[in-house]
């Protein structure tokens, strides 16, 4: 497979892979030149750090000029010249440990630099990701961004730390080697190097094939993870449809399947790992016969021919690591793109520069022919024009998927409409300052979820600033104080991982309590209260009644009660609204309403 | 006492190891041959550079004179002994590599047996997210010394035949070697511990990281709507930083033993230089030992590490394996009968005396009877917690009652023998679970049903017409846990995975909660007309499926308040009257209210 297949294969990957949103056309120049545009820290020190490597490399060619000083001039006459012998090991072994010495600074400072800059590097990711619009962080491509501020990033760190160093050091291996071999022999130097050529063609080649088999290991990886899950996460359903012998035999082919994987790689890093082996020892024999040939004609000294042995040495190793070293710097940089590319798109709903400040009070919204459609899909909602008068309580109400829900991202916001506006207060929407628009408009989504914190950390979500007396009573206000003595640790329980150990209906409570907290001036309610038992929901409705009492309020339901209990009711059906008014008289008309009301009712009344 | 804990970790390694050694013996004994053959012949290639140098090189300088035979030889010699030491090096990686997959795919396979035959109570027991770790991460963890162990063992052989080259050599130089090998040895030691602690602790806040960020994207809702991004990034950087900071450390340790290591052999070649060049003086030696001396160092220097390698991952390898272990050891199993259920047309059930608790001292269910007459349809109804879903599993024998009994034509379930009980029952969870398959495999299970059974199946609940449209039809593949379809599509096709079997029993747990009202009553109509042939026990909140039913088991608290009919229920039961009524009594309220306001007004 050649670079450019390759290089398409991964556009294609990021193509499905929404994170990285028009990262892959930089090159990997361009990716390295922009990363550390955005990540000075990498650049802080760095003449001192490559000063320092550079002396660090040149510790490791000591050896071969102290073998070939020994041997040409210590050894020259009948007898070792041990007092020149001793003063040039003595000058030798300080050169080793003030190499060794500037090899740790080396090392010190190249870590705090690039982890320095990763650190921050992450960060801005994070930060970035939740600039980024809901319509960009949806549920499929969260996953996706975890790995741009995780794996992603531990990519480059790992990259940095050993590939990088290797980079440097190895490079000003080949070159110091070089240079001392070329003053000792030019002829010899070109032997060498006429050995080695073949394999600065071989390896990234090799590299390209560990790079493809290491691909077939993730993938199989990732089947063998997803078989094994579903023996956990599925055991009530395969315990229940008795089909554990049909699960094993699954699990058995993926596991299997990624062991072939895994030793095919193995298998390909191995038989090409020693080719440079048997490079290193045909040049080695051929540096004894040219050296020899060399050497009776008095171009070159035993020593410098022995020393030569050693230099080669010096060669291999960084060819040894080469195909690790380009396969982890391809991965790094793919990764570090990745990460950059998260950072390029657009925060497209975004705070304004000198935005509005609201002043607080009762809040009226009006749409103004208001349309959006998600990109590349089907207008979700046409022209909605609606006006909601301050202290009005309105419930939204149509069937899955008539554009509810986009309403109600539209009004807190969430998404910017693709054509039309939405004011607040008489002022469009994107006008308003971030934080004056969290403080006055809270939404209550339908999936109440919670931090891995206690439940009265949950709660102040809606308002750091709030006491644990504020809590309390939010929470008596809202009827719910029989529920927190039931809980084992009141306002202390821990909740669990995404308030696991609670219900989905205990869950719901939390978020409105949390809204109800913040003290909003409109307060939104998306099926807030789906998942709680009709005796809770109730009580609930009741409690919100009072709350929402001198407050804009719009609710999305799908239970019509609430409808029953709003002032009014606006009806959508594909993407429009085809009703607007109270209840009671909705009701008595023949249309959309008046249908959903009775399916309601004939499920819900004996 | 942290020595004394890293002693009885090593022992334990080395026994992990050595469970290792004996499941694959044939593979250890040839990895480790190979990895013998690389030792011997890595130090064979100094002796090759020593005798090149001794024979050809310096008789050419000093007198100036070669043999072509010579010359040939020592080419041969060299280019030969490499030729083997690359066999070696071959040979030892793969079969390291074959050994170390083995044994992964090995323990894999054994801990996800272990999942399916486990009872679903052990389940219950254990986080799921430990479970999946037990399968990948710590089975891999546990053989993670195996990739180094054979070179590690080569490294060995490699020393003593060293020791021996050079003792054979020069006695006095040999000195030199005895004092720099255990050196860097040693210091190797020390590098690894303290880097080992380090290297946890970065490993351990990476996770941290990736931890805060999964759930912070998770809840990106809730904090744009509150207006959390300041604090989230906060509380994000906080932990960067300390990973940040806890790489550096790792880097402190890193850049201060690795120059190290590069330095100690360095400074013993330049020791042997000096004593050879004495031993030299004094007539001991001669020139070429010399050199093989000094160039075996060279060659020493890195593969002495390997040694660390192995010390490095046992610590990891003993957590992982005693993880396995533990899974491995669990007893308790689903144990089966002898006795069939194969009597014809709908299942009677009777639940009598049944008491089952996830926790022994605080019952889900208390004394639960109830029986139901062959081709009913019971609806259980009960408030959040009151042990519904606990007891659908029990009629579908996930789990075991306490104590009690459930009877299935006067069979009690754990007197079934293996798959009566699903071959008769089928169980619709609350928590839709799809395979990783293609939606006629979902369905069939891998059972031969014609397609036109799947079919009916798919109508009966309402799937048929977006199973269609889909582009593979039955073909299309769902994804992983059925990603590509929506909530209310998936509960449809896991209700038609238990319609097509047409089961003499069937028990739904509130199977149609994300399916859209008019959907569900569809579904509901078709259940009622189709399942003549079947016993249905269906958990309910709303009043459709209420309907649907002949009688009504009420439960609160564990505990069967009453039974009977919808009206007989309404009548004498208080609990089940506000329950079931809720909406219609909030809105009897709201009238009234309404009436107030207006006369107020």
């Amino acid at each position: 497979m050649t670079a450019v297949t390759q290089e398409r294969e991964a556009v294609e990957r990021e193509g499905d892979e929404p994170g990285g949103i028009r990262a892959a056309e930089r090159s990997a120049l361009e990716t390295i030149r922009h990363g550390m545009r955005l990540s000075p820290e990498f650049r802080r020190g760095l003449g001192g750090t490559m000063v320092l490597a550079v002396l660090a490399t040149l510790g490791k060619v000591i050896v071969p000029i102290a073998v070939q000083q020994v041997i040409d001039r210590g050894l020259r006459g009948d007898a070792p010249d041990v007092p020149f012998i001793r003063n040039a090991v003595v000058l030798c072994a300080i050169a080793v440990v003030l190499t060794a010495l500037a090899g740790y600074l080396m090392n010190v400072r190249l870590y705090r630099a690039t982890e320095s800059g990763l650190a921050t590097l992450r960060t801005k990711a994070f930060r970035h990701v939740h600039d980024l619009s809901v319509l960009t962080q949806n549920s499929e491509r969260r996953g996706s961004m975890v790995s741009r501020v995780t794996g992603d990033v531990d990519q480059i760190s790992t990259f940095m730390q050993w590939g990088g160093l290797m980079v440097v050091v190895a490079g000003g291996q080949l070159v110091i080697a070089t240079v001392v071999m070329a003053v000792y022999s030019w002829q010899l130097t070109l032997l060498v190097w006429a050995c080695f050529l073949p394999l600065v063609f071989l390896l990234p080649r090799f590299q390209r094939l560990v790079a493809r088999r290491y691909t077939a290991v993730r993938e199989r990886t990732g089947d063998m993870l997803a078989a094994v899950s579903e023996s956990v996460v599925g055991s009530a359903v395969i315990r229940a449809y008795g089909s554990e012998d049909r699960t094993a035999a699954r699990i058995d082919a993926a596991v299997n399947g990624q062991r072939e994987a895994q030793t095919r790689a193995q298998k390909t890093v191995g038989l090409t790992f020693p080719i440079t082996e048997l490079v290193a020892s045909i040049a080695l024999a051929g540096v004894v016969l040219l050296g020899v040939r060399l050497g009776l004609d008095g171009a070159i000294s035993a020593g410098r021919l022995v020393a030569f042995l050693f230099l080669i040495t010096l060669f291999i190793s960084p060819l040894q690591t080469a195909t690790e070293v380009l396969n982890e710097a391809q991965n790094a940089i793919a990764g570090w793109r990745r990460v950059l590319g998260v950072l390029d798109s657009p925060a497209d709903v975004a705070d304004p520069e000198n935005g509005v400040t609201l002043p607080r009070g009762p809040i009226s919204v009006s749409f103004e022919g208001v349309g959006f459609s998600y990109p590349g899909g089907a207008p979700v909602l046409h022209d909605v024009t609606v006006d909601i008068p301050p202290r009005t309580r309105v419930a939204v109400v149509g069937e899955t998927g008539s554009g509810k829900t986009t309403f109600a991202k539209l009004l807190t916001r969430l998404m910017d409409p693709v054509s039309g506006q939405v004011l607040v207060d008489g002022a469009d929407l994107r006008d308003v300052r971030f934080s004056s628009l969290r403080e006055r408009i809270v939404m209550v989504p339908q999936d109440g979820f919670l931090f891995d914190a206690t439940l009265e950390e949950n709660i102040r979500f809606g308002r750091s600033s709030a006491t644990t007396e504020e809590i309390r009573l939010a929470l008596t206000e809202l009827g719910l104080t029989d529920w927190l003595e039931g809980l084992p640790a009141g306002l202390d329980t821990p909740v669990g991982q995404r308030g696991e150990s609670l219900s989905a209906g205990e869950r719901q409570l939390v978020a409105l309590a949390r809204a109800y907290l913040a003290d909003p001036d409109l307060l939104l309610l998306d099926e807030a209260t789906s998942a709680v038992d009709p005796a809770t929901e109730v009580r609930l409705a009741r409690a919100l009644d009072g709350i929402t009492r001198g407050r804009t309020a719009v609710s999305i339901a799908h239970r019509l009660s609430t409808a029953e209990a709003a002032d009014e009711v606006i009806v959508f059906e594909h993407g429009r609204i085809v009703q607007r008014g109270p209840h009671a008289e909705l009701v008595d008309q023949p249309g959309v309403y008046a249908d959903l009301y009775a399916s309601w009712t004939s499920a819900t009344r004996s | 006492m942290p020595s004394k804990v890293s002693t009885a970790v090593m022992r334990q390694g080395l026994k992990v190891i050595g469970v290792a050694i004996k499941t694959e013996p044939r593979v250890f004994t040839a990895a480790v041959l190979s990895s013998g053959l690389y030792g011997v012949m890595t130090v064979a290639s100094s002796w090759a550079l020593g005798r090149a140098t001794d024979q050809v090189v310096l008789p050419a300088f000093h007198e100036g004179r070669t043999s072509a035979g010579a010359l040939a030889t020592a080419a041969l010699l060299i280019v030969g002994v490499a030729l083997f030491k690359a066999l070696g090096i071959m040979g030892r990686r793969i079969l390291a590599g074959i050994m170390q997959y083995r044994m992964q795919a090995t323990s894999r396979r054994a801990v996800t047996r272990q999942y399916l035959r486990l009872p679903l109570a052990w389940h219950h027991r254990h986080p799921t997210g430990q479970l999946l770790s037990n399968a990948s991460s710590d089975a891999e963890a546990a053989w993670s010394p195996l990739a180094p162990l054979p070179m590690a063992v080569g490294v060995v052989v490699m020393l003593v035949t060293a020791a021996v080259a050079i003792l054979l050599t020069d006695p006095v130089l040999a000195i030199v070697g005895f004092l720099i090998f255990p050196a860097i040895a040693v210091l190797n030691l020390v590098y690894q511990r303290r880097l080992s602690p380090l290297a946890t602790r970065a490993q351990q806040l990476r996770a941290e990281v990736s931890e805060i960020a999964h759930e912070s994207f998770d809840g990106a809702l809730v904090v744009k709507t509150l207006g959390r991004e300041d604090a989230e990034t906060t509380r994000f950087r906080a932990k960067a930083d300390e990973l940040r900071d806890a790489n550096i450390a790792v880097g402190k340790v890193r850049g201060l033993f690795d120059p190290m290591l590069e330095a100690l052999p360095t400074l013993g070649v330049l020791a042997v230089l000096l004593v050879g060049s004495l031993r030299l003086e004094s007539g001991g030696m001669v020139a070429g030992e010399l050199i093989q001396v000094a160039y075996l160092f060279t060659l020493l220097a890195f593969p002495i590490r390997a040694l660390g390698w192995v010390l490095a991952e046992l610590p990891r390898s003993v957590v992982g394996w005693t993880r396995v272990q533990d899974v491995l050891d669990a007893t308790g199993s689903m144990e089966y009968g002898t006795a069939r259920l194969d009597g014809d047309g709908p299942a009677e059930i009777g639940v009598s005396g049944v008491t089952y608790g996830y926790d022994p001292q605080a019952p889900v269910l208390r004394e639960v009877g109830f029986d139901v007459a062959p081709g009913r349809t019971v609806a259980i109804v009960g408030p959040t917690g009151a042990g519904k879903s606990t007891l659908t599993q029990l009629l579908g024998r996930l789990i075991d009652p306490d104590r009690g009994a459930v009877r299935v034509d006067g069979t009690d379930l754990r007197d079934a023998a293996r798959g009566e009980v699903s071959g008769s029952v089928a169980l619709v969870l609350q928590q839709t679970f799809l395979f990783d398959d293609s939606v006629r495999g979902n369905i069939t299970l891998g059972r031969d049903i014609p397609d036109e059974r799947v079919w009916a199946a798919l109508r009966l609940a309402q799937a048929d017409g977006f199973i269609a449209a889909l582009p593979g039809g039955l073909d299309t593949h769902v994804g992983e846990r059925g990603a590509t379809l929506s909530g209310g599509q998936r509960q449809r096709v896991a209700l038609a995975r238990a319609l097509v079997r047409e089961p003499r029993l069937l028990i739904l747990d509130d199977a149609t909660s994300s399916v859209d009202p008019q959907v569900e009553k569809r579904i509901l109509h078709g259940l009622r007309e189709g399942s003549a042939r079947s016993t249905v026990v269906v958990v309910a909140y709303r009043m459709a499926t209420i309907a649907l039913a002949d009688e009504v088991v009420y439960l609160e608290h564990g505990a069967v308040v009453d039974q009977g009919t919808h009206e007989e229920l309404l009548g004498r039961c208080e609990g089940y009257r506000v329950l079931v009524t809720a909406y219609e009594r909030e809105e009897a309220e709201r009238a009234a209210i309404d009436s107030d306001e207006e006369v107020v007004a």
